[in-house]
């Protein structure tokens, strides 16, 4: 009998199970593999930086502003039929009220930030708060609940944005309840979801088959497992709040005066000016729709990344 | 490894139909270009079966994608030739190749649920590959559609044949893919894992209709699977597959019987469908296959002494009994699909009773809709008995438990589960994991919790480097050596096996079921073991329940079970074995 | 399939109930109580007394709730304090003209997402593949008021192509049975009012036909591209299947079940959008009036579009849902 060739077998026994192979270069949890997929997306980069601009324009905006909000610099210079260009003194030049519309934008990138972060989180709260009880309890929560936000989910949400702005009254607080109220539902039903469809796990299984009492379960192992598509949908929100929140006030509500440094209202008050200054127009909706670009291109990005579908092999 | 000499059989001289020649196939990943098969050369005769065995990621499944031109779009031949009847297909143009599939070669693929198109009708979407390949036209294609399914063993095919795959069960959706891919005639036939997916009986009965038709019909056939038993008993030539290269290649008997490569030893050791004798009885009597096997177990110290098998001598006379299971049912109430239609009833187990003895191993046995599983979550508590009673230890599993009683039962029994890849939370470090019952039931300091958890790792056989990995980043193996140290973490005294090696290939899964069989024996567990797999359960098994539709119809000791089967239904089971009846060589 | 319609219908009708009390609760949320939010600030109190009276606005809650939803039964939505006339003859009237404008920008999405969406997935990595994507990046993120702004800039003011505000160019007499003017101009046969109709339809719908079109484009893609690595897409292609027949019957069909469900969920976009869109070129259809109501405070009509729309949101849905199943043989079996 001839000797067989020896095989190379690998000293960890003959294992062939695949693990993630990028998880393996990684060397990291979920989350890092998910960063690192991030910075090689030139889409999110391209998203992320976007959205520093945005987020350092508004933070330092008392810097970067050559003038305050509202303030009326070059009130003399408007005609009726003329509203002065850009120019030295005025880098993108004037509105129809004399106000720097450079200084605008800027502090108006502030009210965007404020009014769709704090949206967001509003709605992100609501949404956890709902979408958690009735994933985490099942029965009869969850029925009233879901049937609650399938209530909401019934009205064009412009128009349920509205109708609660109309409750809160003509304040820029209106319009964050208002939108921050539309998303609850989307959040809450995206959670519930996730975490019926984590429930069934079998590592959920084993966890209660260790003893572990049910609000451990489902804080320690169901909610963080089921927090990427949330987070995905909070970043993808945020773009949709910034455009619903100038939408608002492009119907009147939201209150503050047509000098308001807020995009929404600017573009309002320049559809009068279409003919004699369209820059009016052009500037803030170039800048509502590169901000929102921005937070979509992260949020889809970072959807890719945190895709179970593309990790699991 | 082209070295190694690739013999086919005698019987089939002449020029091959099918020859692959020194193929390799790269894969482009974004981690770079990655190699699948390397030098694979084997030759397919007409009317030949050759069968390419091998674990998964061995590139037997990329082999038939190559030779049919459907590699994935990242694949790509970077090496060799694939000569079909002369031709290569390799530099073939895409059209030249779209003629030759369907007309000279047909795929039986490998998962029925997934592989018809679900929005056409069956019987279509054969009308369609006869139209196609020019063999008939509108209505003599669909009567020969008709005829098609008829030869593959559908019953009832007219009829069959105007349905749409989801109102199709497993079984029948494989018998339309083999109508399918033999509907023109084809020369060649590549059979990719055809029934891994279905359950045993089914199993057989299709691959009987396949090797019926095609040695009928004179097809060649490339036979792609993981079961070495099946690949010997239905094949001519078995080739063996080892991440992407071929170890050996040889006539059936012979590769069976005298093994040339270690590799192929090891594969043959492993297969439960050829080893068919108890790991305990096996270690103990110091059998020249044992032997063998212990090279693949995780190493015993000195443990390894007998302890109380059935049979054994020196066995205590009567075990305690640490479960008694009594005329349990489970009924579950289907949800009406309507606001007002009324539920209906399903009868998941059905009047079961048995009784795990203290120290031994039950298995259930059963194919899928048994009701096996439900036995097994309703055994750890997660589901309730609609009537019966379970006693574990003499007190009452089911209901009206306190808090307090509750955690002390969860500690006493543990479950494994199927898959490894959903058993462990993907957030949780290894370390996590294993700790997390510690830490939930206050077992210890710190200190001492992590000392547990590193003795645990070693008793599960597991570097400690692991401790600060992710799920993610383990292989399947490893992965259910941490779901096993996880459930030993506080010293259960029954684990619930449900399903625990069969998503694992056959070489990992034999060093499992050692894992277990040694933890048995060194801390005196017992197990429920579930398992649709018959050649498994006779590895782990002292007494074995086969279930059949909720219901339990033969129980006894693992030998009675096996070689003197009661009914029916556990014979055709037996029988459904593939390979079973194939005499084993003795290497060496 | 009519028994899904049926029990469909049954399910509308505690979500509607539901969204009547919201819709209630709603008014009495309002600033200034009820009465004062239905008729406007300048209501005489005769008025206020006479309103009370028929809501009973002084009676408990509960017993006001059921009063007010007897009246909604009759038909009566309440008056729009800015016009005097009935909400419901308000919405009867604009509707038409709002049904015009989303059909034709339905329309206009639909017909050029689909091929685009396919042809990109096809061509998938290649520059027009890219192209598409950021596009429809860009189409899902532009302001539907702002690409108003911008159409109406370039083509209707500068270019002067199209016209820049109305439904119909006021100096011409057409008759409208319908009030679709497109269909009116047909059906009487005063064709250069039709086309008159058209042209005004143009801009708005290309407005507000584009957020849906990107994403059903991105759909359609990501669809087709799924779909291209089906199990089955692999078998039918070794079956020896036709390039023809595998594009239109296998991948084509079953990519456009994912489609068809994104369809129907920019029904509730369009509507939102309606109401943008037409503030902008002032084309008289319920979102521009709805959009005036706003700025108005005017409470009634809010109200009573609100809930005409729910209603009208809710079948589209149950439509969208049925014929669902004339594409997906799975969802029909069962049923």
């Amino acid at each position: 009998m001839s000797a067989p060739e020896v095989y190379e077998v690998p000293s960890a026994p003959l294992d062939l199970g695949r693990a993630d192979d990028e998880a393996r270069l990684a060397g990291a949890s979920h989350w890092r593999v998910a960063a690192r997929r991030l910075r090689r997306n030139p889409g999110a980069v391209v998203g992320a930086a976007i959205v520093a601009v945005f987020v350092l324009v508004a933070v330092f905006a008392p810097l970067i502003a050559p003038y305050d909000a509202g303030e009326l610099p070059g009130r003399a210079e408007i005609r009726p039929t003329y509203i002065p260009g850009p120019s030295d003194e005025y880098l993108l030049g004037l509105d129809r009220y004399g106000a720097d519309l450079f200084s605008q934008l800027v502090w108006g990138a502030r009210a965007s930030l404020l009014i769709g972060v704090l949206s967001t989180l509003l709605g992100l709260l609501g949404g956890i708060l709902l979408g958690g009880l009735a994933g985490g309890l099942g029965g009869w929560t969850d029925t009233g609940v879901m049937r609650f936000v399938d209530l909401l989910l019934a009205v064009p949400s412009l128009l349920l944005a509205v109708s609660i702005a109309a409750i809160a009254g003509p304040t820029p607080a209106a319009i964050v309840i208002a939108i921050g109220a539309v998303q609850v539902p989307i959040f809450a039903r995206l959670l519930r979801g996730s975490m019926f469809a984590q429930r069934g796990q079998d590592y959920v299984l084993a966890a209660r088959s260790l003893g572990l009492s049910r609000r451990t379960v489902t804080m320690s192992h169901v909610m963080p497992n089921s927090a990427s598509p949330v987070i995905v949908q909070a970043t993808l929100l945020l773009a949709t709040a910034v455009i619903e929140a100038a939408a608002l006030s492009f119907l009147g509500l939201g209150g503050g005066s047509p000098t308001t440094a807020e995009w929404g209202r600017m573009l309002t008050s320049a559809q009068s000016e279409l003919e004699i200054a369209p820059r009016l127009a052009l500037w803030p909706g170039a800048c509502i729709a590169v901000t929102a670009l921005g937070f979509t291109l992260f949020g889809e990005a970072l959807r890719e990344a945190l895709d179970p579908r593309s990790r699991k092999r | 490894m082209s070295g190694v000499t690739g013999t086919t059989g005698g019987l089939f001289g002449g020029e091959p139909l099918l020859s692959v020649q020194d193929l390799e196939v790269t894969f482009r990943t974004d981690a770079g270009s990655s190699r699948a098969l390397r030098g694979v050369s084997l030759d397919v005769h007409p009317g030949e079966t050759v069968a390419v065995v091998g674990e998964s990621g061995s590139g037997k499944s990329t082999t038939a994608a190559a030779v049919l031109g459907l590699l994935a779009t990242n694949g790509k031949v970077t090496g060799g030739r694939i000569l079909f009847a002369g031709e290569d297909v390799v530099t073939m143009s895409a059209s030249d190749m779209a003629r030759l599939r369907g007309a000279q070669m047909g795929l039986v693929p490998q998962d029925p649920m997934s592989n018809l198109n679900p929005v056409r009708r069956v019987g279509a979407q054969i009308v369609e590959a006869l139209e196609d390949n020019g063999v008939a036209k509108g209505a003599a294609a669909q009567a020969r559609t008709v005829e098609l399914l008829e030869e593959a063993g559908l019953p009832d095919a007219a009829r069959r044949a105007q349905q749409y795959p989801h109102e199709f069960s497993g079984g029948m959706r494989q018998r339309a893919l083999i109508a399918m891919g033999l509907a023109a005639r084809p020369r060649l036939l590549v059979a990719d894992e055809p029934t891994s997916a279905l359950d045993v009986t089914v199993q057989r009965t299709i691959l009987d209709g396949l090797t019926s038709l095609t040695s009928r019909l004179g097809v060649a056939v490339l036979l792609i699977t993981h079961d070495l038993g099946l690949a010997a008993e239905r094949a001519d030539t078995v080739v063996v597959m080892y991440r992407g290269e071929i170890v050996e290649q040889g006539p059936a008997r012979r590769i069976l019987q005298d093994p040339q490569h270690e590799y192929t030893r090891r594969l043959i050791a492993a297969a439960p469908s050829l080893a068919s004798r108890r790991i305990a009885l096996a270690k103990e009597s110091g059998d020249a296959d044992a032997a063998a096997d212990d090279l693949l177990a995780p190493s015993l110290g000195e443990g390894a002494v007998a302890v109380s098998t059935p049979g054994a001598p020196g066995a205590p006379a009567e075990p305690d009994t640490i479960v008694e299971v009594e005329h349990v049912s489970k009924v579950f109430r289907l949800r009406g699909r309507g606001l007002f239609s009324r539920g209906t009833d399903f009868t998941a187990v059905d009047d079961v009773s048995f009784t795990v003895p203290r120290g031994r191993t039950v298995a259930l046995v059963g194919e899928s809709g048994s009701g096996k599983s439900t036995v097994a979550r309703m055994m750890l508590g997660l589901l309730e008995p609609t009537s019966g009673t379970i006693r574990f230890d003499g007190t009452d599993v089911g209901t009206g438990r306190d808090r307090a009683a509750e955690v002390a039962f969860r500690r006493r029994v543990q479950p494994i589960f199927q898959d490894p890849y959903a058993s462990l939370d993907p957030l949780f470090t290894i370390y996590r994991t294993i700790e997390e019952p510690l830490r939930a039931h206050r077992a210890g300091t710190a200190a001492e919790r992590r000392e547990r958890v590193h003795r645990l790792m070693e008793d599960v056989a597991l570097p400690t480097q692991l401790l600060r990995r992710y799920p993610g980043e383990l292989s399947g193996g490893q992965r259910q050596r941490v779901a096993i140290a996880r459930a030993l973490a506080l010293d259960p005294e029954l684990v619930v096996c449900d399903e625990a090696v069969s998503a694992l290939d056959v070489v990992v899964q034999a060093q499992i079921l050692h894992l277990l069989a040694d933890l048995q024996q060194r801390l005196g567990l017992s197990y429920l073991f579930i398992s649709h797999d018959l050649a498994v359960v006779r590895q782990i098994a002292d007494v074995v329940c086969v279930m059949e539709q909720g219901r339990i119809v033969e129980q006894g000791t693992a030998d009675e079970v096996f070689d003197a089967p009661q009914t029916a239904y556990t014979r055709t089971l037996l029988e459904a074995i593939p390979g079973r009846t194939l005499e084993l060589g003795r290497a060496g | 399939m009519p028994r899904l319609i049926l029990r469909r219908l049954a399910l509308l009708v505690p979500t509607l109930l539901g969204l009547s009390v919201l819709l209630f609760l709603w008014v009495r949320a309002l600033p200034g109580g009820p009465a004062t939010a239905l008729l406007g600030e300048r209501a005489t109190p005769e008025a206020v007394a006479r309103l009370n009276e028929l809501y009973g606005f002084d009676k408990p809650l509960v017993q006001q709730y059921v009063t007010w939803l007897g009246q909604l039964l009759q038909g009566n939505f309440g008056v729009s304090t800015r016009t005097g006339r009935p909400v419901l003859e308000e919405f009867t009237n604009r509707f038409p003209a709002t049904i015009e404008l989303t059909v034709v920008a339905l329309i206009i999405a639909i017909g050029i997402a689909i091929p685009l969406g396919y042809v990109a997935a096809r061509r998938q990595g290649r520059p027009l593949d890219h192209l598409t994507v950021v596009a429809s990046l860009i189409g899902v993120t532009i302001p539907v008021f702002f690409l108003a702004f911008l159409l109406k800039w370039a083509f209707a003011v500068n270019l002067g192509w199209f016209p820049s505000t109305g439904r119909q160019d006021p100096t011409m007499v057409a008759t409208h049975p319908t009030g679709f003017y497109v269909l009116d101009g047909i059906l009487t046969r005063e064709f250069d009012a039709s086309w008159d109709a058209l042209m005004h339809l143009v801009l708005p719908a290309i407005a507000l036909g584009t957020i849906p079109l990107a994403i059903i484009a991105r759909i359609t893609r990501s669809s087709v591209i799924e779909v291209q690595d089906a199990d089955y897409v692999r078998t039918a292609r070794a079956k020896g299947l036709g390039a023809d027949r595998l594009r239109r019957r296998v991948i084509l069909r079953n990519a456009m079940l994912p489609v068809a469900t994104t369809i129907g969920l920019q029904v509730g976009l369009l509507l939102s959008g309606a109401v943008l869109t037409e503030t902008v070129f002032a084309f008289p259809g319920i979102g521009s009036f709805l959009a005036n109501a706003v700025f108005d405070l005017d409470y009634a009509v809010l109200q009573g579009f609100i809930l005409i729309i729910a209603v009208v949101y809710a079948l589209v849905n149950l439509f969208v849902d049925v014929s669902y199943g004339v594409i997906d043989p799975r969802t029909r079996a069962t049923r």
